[in-house]
This record gives structure tokens, C-alpha cells and sequence, in this order.
């Protein structure tokens, strides 16, 4: 380490480790021909998946083409507003630029005749209640207040129907697609 | 097609903390090189190229800072490269570095990944609203919830498994002079006992925010022998794969991606494994939440479906089980983002050299480094030994 001379001013002063310089970036978004599609879809409270052609998987918001397959998506599918929690995380946890108040519950809903989950806000029932499987329907912000964007969803709330099975990719074969099987990796087998 | 061998010669990395306050960013990255080119016993002047990465840009605000970096690092006159594969990238960047060796373009490379995350707000950098969707995102332990949620209910696991791999895994530190974390006081029920953070996940259960950095020499077979002959003994490189796949496709298993599984499948090809389990003697791998032990374990081929969290209800990878792994605490307990895959790599590299000291596992000759990233679709594997492949 050098030592640095300091003027008279300077001396017994604390040094300044670090300061804190907030920046931002503002940027336009352009969301591409078939976000829009699904975006002006969502603003007329309607829902619209897309089916890929080849392995008939739905999804849900279409990015245009199938990220399996790599073909466009051209068939528009309208989902019902209900679907299944696949799965779900109650956040309890604070950070910087949190617009959420804690605890909050997320989760990975399947929409009806829909392939991809959406990550979207339970609400109307207590966190411990959530589970997977749970049978959950959109709620809608007012008619006047609909606009180009998921927020026009408020979140989703119980059916209150029975549960119903989950099917997750992998899971219904009983091992996963990333699972060793007999000491075989997936694809390696005879 | 032919590669030439590759031998770790020199490791080096920084004493972890939540705030390294008497560094910079290149302070930082030059002591975990400095340390590096010691162990090695070279100097600047004997690196013929430097491979650098890190997490994003974002996390710091600092943008392309392997440009600033370059003096520091001595690249003056050198080529100088940056890797970016998020969470993977302390893997991927060992890896890029090591094929500049296999392809016989380069004797010495020096390799470096670093973060700084006490300069760095990276749970807002994990959590930026989305165009048009709902503000919901909570770093990444609201994306990884919802897996781990899927795996406990997949494989019936019992909720004492992610306590039990965290006491594990910080009780391992404790003999790691390195870690940012060292909880003498730590037990199975103060772990319990820890606020649900991101429910099934706990605090005691996630990895902390640490700045560090991890850098290693790596070089060709004629200098791994001059090593090895001087009684500096080198790691050699067995095999190394990384492998991507698509975030948002119907298709994929989150919990068990099949890219981690191809990933494993190819490095162990290349290293003549046919039995991980019982022919690898150690494993580091990326585990930021507790859960991911078990997890990771059934997708890297060591464990059957469902069966990853009985091998450390059974004790299996504890320091002293059959398959030790995160024997240097892990990414549990050491988190600079961007060094934490070399940290895998490079602890896989100590332990077949016999230069772990007190996380040392006996006898070990064979050892897997393992990292992942982004929403789990990047993965990097190496396989080091103490015998030349």
C-alpha cells in the first residue's frame, strides 16, 4: 500500500469507500407480431394461446414459434380463463424496486387446453391453502381499466372445484426428462 | 478430433465476504490471479492469453468491465476475452480457457471470474418487471421455488432434506479458510428455525451475497509435466461439456433439465465414466439453494429418480460418505455469482491435486466440477483427475 499525503483539510476525515450512483435505463419495448396479437387479445378479455403445428403444444403468451420445433405458431387457440397451479412460491422476502407487498403468493398456472404455465398472483385464499394441483380462474380489472397487458388479469382465485392431476413434463413418465435410469442417460438407451 | 491435454497448474482465489471494502474490482480479481500465477510459480510475463467472466453487467452496473480490467490483469499485449453464461459462467469460462489449450493455440492461460456483489443490487437485477406482465418476479429464488416445490412432491422427499444439506454444506466451510460464511454456531434447528424466505425455501437454506474471486492457470501437457516433476502436482483435465436449452418450452423438465442430464452424459464420455457414483471420488456442484443437492444429484447420473435425497438423508455426501460433495462449503456458502462456477471447478482441481487441506477427501483421484445458470439452461461440467487422461 502507498501512503498518501492528504492536505490539511483532509486529515481525520473518514475515507469514502464507496458511494451510491442510482442509474436507469428507459427503453420502448416493441413486443414483436405475436405478443401483440395476444396482448390486443387480452385487452378485449380475451385469452389467445398459439399451436405449434407440428408437436400441437399450445402456448401461452405465443412468442410467434415454437422454441421445440422451430415453426411458427400460426394457429390462434382461445384458452378458457381457468386453469391448475402447477406449482408456486409464497415470496416473503423485501429487496430495492419491490413493487409487491409481503408475503404474496406466485404461481405457475396452466390454463385450460394450454401446454406452458403463466406465472401470475393468487389471491382471495390464504397462502397456506395454495397447493399444487389447485383448481384457479382469472379476475378481471374493471371493463373500463382493460388494457394491452397481463395486469388486465388481477390475479387468479379458487374455483373452488376439486383438484385436478398435473401433468409435469417428464413427470408423468415417472422420472423426468433429465433423469439417469438405470444408470442411462436420457436419449443413451438402447 | 484430436485435443491436447490440459493441466490445472495454479489456482488461485480472494478470502470471500459480504463486503470486500479494501479492493476494487480489479483489486479483487488481481489477488485471485496473483495467487494464481504463485501457485503455479509463474509470472505475468509467462500468460499467453486471459479469459475472464462474470454474472451480467447488470448486477454491478458496471458495463463490459473486462475492459477496464485488462491492465490489471495484465493483458496488455495479450488477447483478452470475456464469457457470459449467467450463473455457469465461472464454468463455461474455465472451459473456453481450456480449449485454448487443447487447440494447441496457447502454453498458458490465465482464467478469472469474479463478482462484487456488495457494489451490486442483483435481487433487483433478478427482478425486473417485465413488459406487460404482472411485477411479480422476486430474484431468483421466486423463479427456483416453484421447482423445488415440483421436486419434493416428485421424489415424496421429507422438508428435513434441504436443512440437512445446508448443515452440510456450512459445517464443510468451516474447514474452508476461503468461505465467506463460518456459523459455529449453526445447527439443524436454527436452520429449521430460519425465516421462509421464499416458501419452501428458507434463509439458512440460500446462498449469501459475497464478493470474490477464483483464478487458475491452466496449461499444456509439456508444462503439467515440468510441474509435476518440480512436485507441483497438476489436475488434469478429463473432460469437459457445456450444454443450453430453451427457457420457455412446453417440453422442458424444470426440475431435471435435460440439457444437465446431456451435459453430465458427454463429460463422462469423454473421461471414461460408466459408473459416476462409484467411479468419481468427490463433486462440486452448483447448489444455491439446499435443494438443489438432491436434484442435481438424480440429474447428473448419481442417483436414480426420486432417490437424490436419500443420499444425504444416508449420509452419503457428507465429507466423509462415499460420494463427498461441496466439500468446500459451496456455493452455500460462498456466493461472488460470476466466480461461483470456478469455484466448483477449481475445488474439483484442489482435490485431485491433494491440495484441500483441511476439506481434503482422501484419496481422491477423480472429481466433477459442475455449474449451472440462467433459469436452469446452462450448464458446465469438467471432470479433472490426478492421472493423466
Amino acid at each position: 500500500m502507498v501512503d498518501v499525503v492528504l492536505p490539511e483539510s483532509l486529515r481525520g476525515v473518514e475515507p469514502v469507500r464507496s458511494v451510491r450512483i442510482p442509474a436507469r435505463l428507459e427503453y420502448r419495448y416493441t413486443p414483436g407480431a405475436a405478443s401483440s396479437r395476444f396482448l390486443r387479445g387480452i385487452a378485449e378479455k380475451r385469452i389467445l394461446g398459439e399451436r405449434c403445428s407440428v408437436c400441437q403444444k399450445v402456448y401461452v403468451p405465443p412468442r410467434g414459434a415454437c422454441p421445440t420445433d422451430g415453426v411458427p405458431t400460426a394457429e390462434q387457440v382461445e384458452l378458457a380463463h381457468a386453469g391448475t397451479v402447477v406449482s408456486f412460491c409464497v415470496v416473503n422476502v423485501a429487496f430495492y424496486g419491490q413493487e409487491m407487498e409481503i408475503p404474496y403468493v406466485t404461481a405457475n398456472i396452466r390454463l385450460d387446453g394450454s401446454d406452458l404455465p403463466i406465472m401470475h398472483l393468487i389471491q382471495e385464499c390464504p397462502a397456506d391453502e395454495v397447493r399444487i394441483g389447485m383448481r384457479v380462474e382469472a379476475v378481471w380489472v374493471d371493463d373500463a381499466d382493460l388494457g394491452p397487458t397481463l395486469e388486465s388479469i388481477r390475479w387468479f382465485r379458487p374455483t373452488g372445484e376439486p383438484d385436478a392431476d398435473v401433468d409435469i413434463p417428464g413427470e408423468g413418465v415417472g422420472t423426468g426428462l433429465g433423469s439417469w435410469v438405470g444408470g442411462t442417460a436420457p436419449g443413451e438407451g438402447p | 478430433m484430436g485435443k491436447d491435454r490440459v493441466a490445472v497448474v495454479g489456482i488461485g482465489q480472494t478470502e470471500h465476504q459480504a463486503t470486500r471494502g479494501d479492493v476494487s474490482m480489479a483489486g479483487l480479481v488481481r489477488e485471485a490471479a496473483a495467487r494464481a500465477l504463485a501457485d503455479a510459480e509463474v509470472s505475468w510475463a509467462d500468460i499467453d492469453a486471459v479469459v475472464i467472466g462474470k454474472a451480467p453487467d447488470f448486477f454491478e452496473g458496471v458495463m463490459m468491465p473486462e475492459l477496464y480490467l485488462a491492465d490489471a490483469l495484465g493483458a496488455s499485449g495479450k488477447p483478452l476475452f470475456r464469457v457470459h453464461t449467467a450463473g455457469s459462467v465461472g464454468g463455461s469460462t474455465s472451459i473456453v480457457a481450456a480449449q485454448l489449450v487443447q487447440a494447441g493455440i496457447h502454453e498458458r492461460v490465465l482464467t478469472v471470474a469474479f463478482e462484487k456483489q456488495s457494489e451490486s443490487e442483483a435481487m433487483w437485477a433478478l427482478s425486473m418487471p417485465i413488459p406487460f406482465q404482472p411485477p411479480l418476479h422476486a430474484g431468483a429464488g421466486g423463479y427456483f421455488a416453484p421447482h423445488i416445490r415440483s421436486y419434493i412432491r416428485r421424489a415424496q422427499a421429507p422438508d428435513h432434506i434441504g436443512i440437512l444439506v445446508a448443515l452440510k454444506d456450512r459445517t464443510n466451510a468451516l474447514r474452508n479458510p476461503h468461505a465467506h460464511l463460518h456459523e459455529h454456531d449453526i445447527t439443524f434447528h436454527s436452520i429449521k428455525d430460519s425465516l421462509m424466505l421464499w416458501d419452501p425455501i428458507r434463509y439458512a437454506e440460500t446462498c449469501p451475497s459475497s464478493d470474490g474471486a477464483c483464478a487458475m492457470v491452466l496449461a499444456s501437457e509439456a508444462v503439467g509435466d515440468e510441474a509435476a516433476a518440480a512436485g507441483r502436482t497438476p489436475a488434469w483435465v478429463h473432460g469437459t461439456a457445456m450444454r443450453s436449452e430453451p427457457t420457455m418450452s412446453a417440453d422442458r423438465d424444470t426440475v431435471l433439465p435435460l440439457g444437465g442430464a446431456q451435459c453430465a452424459a458427454e463429460v463422462y464420455r469423454q473421461a471414461g465414466i460408466t459408473d459416476p457414483r462409484r467411479q468419481v471420488d468427490c463433486a462440486e456442484i452448483y447448489v444455491p439453494f439446499s435443494w438443489f443437492e438432491p436434484m442435481w444429484l438424480e440429474n447428473l447420473g448419481f442417483a436414480e429418480p426420486g432417490q437424490g435425497w436419500r443420499l444425504v438423508e444416508d449420509g452419503a455426501t457428507a465429507l466423509d460418505g462415499d460420494l463427498p460433495v461441496n466439500m468446500s462449503g459451496g456455493v452455500l456458502s460462498s456466493n461472488p455469482i460470476g466466480a461461483s462456477g470456478m469455484l466448483r471447478f477449481a475445488e474439483a482441481a484442489m482435490q485431485v491435486r491433494g491440495a484441500a487441506g483441511e476439506h481434503q477427501v482422501d484419496g481422491a483421484r477423480l472429481a466433477v466440477g459442475h455449474a449451472y445458470g440462467g433459469g436452469s439452461q446452462f450448464f458446465a461440467m469438467w471432470v479433472v483427475g490426478a492421472d493423466k487422461p
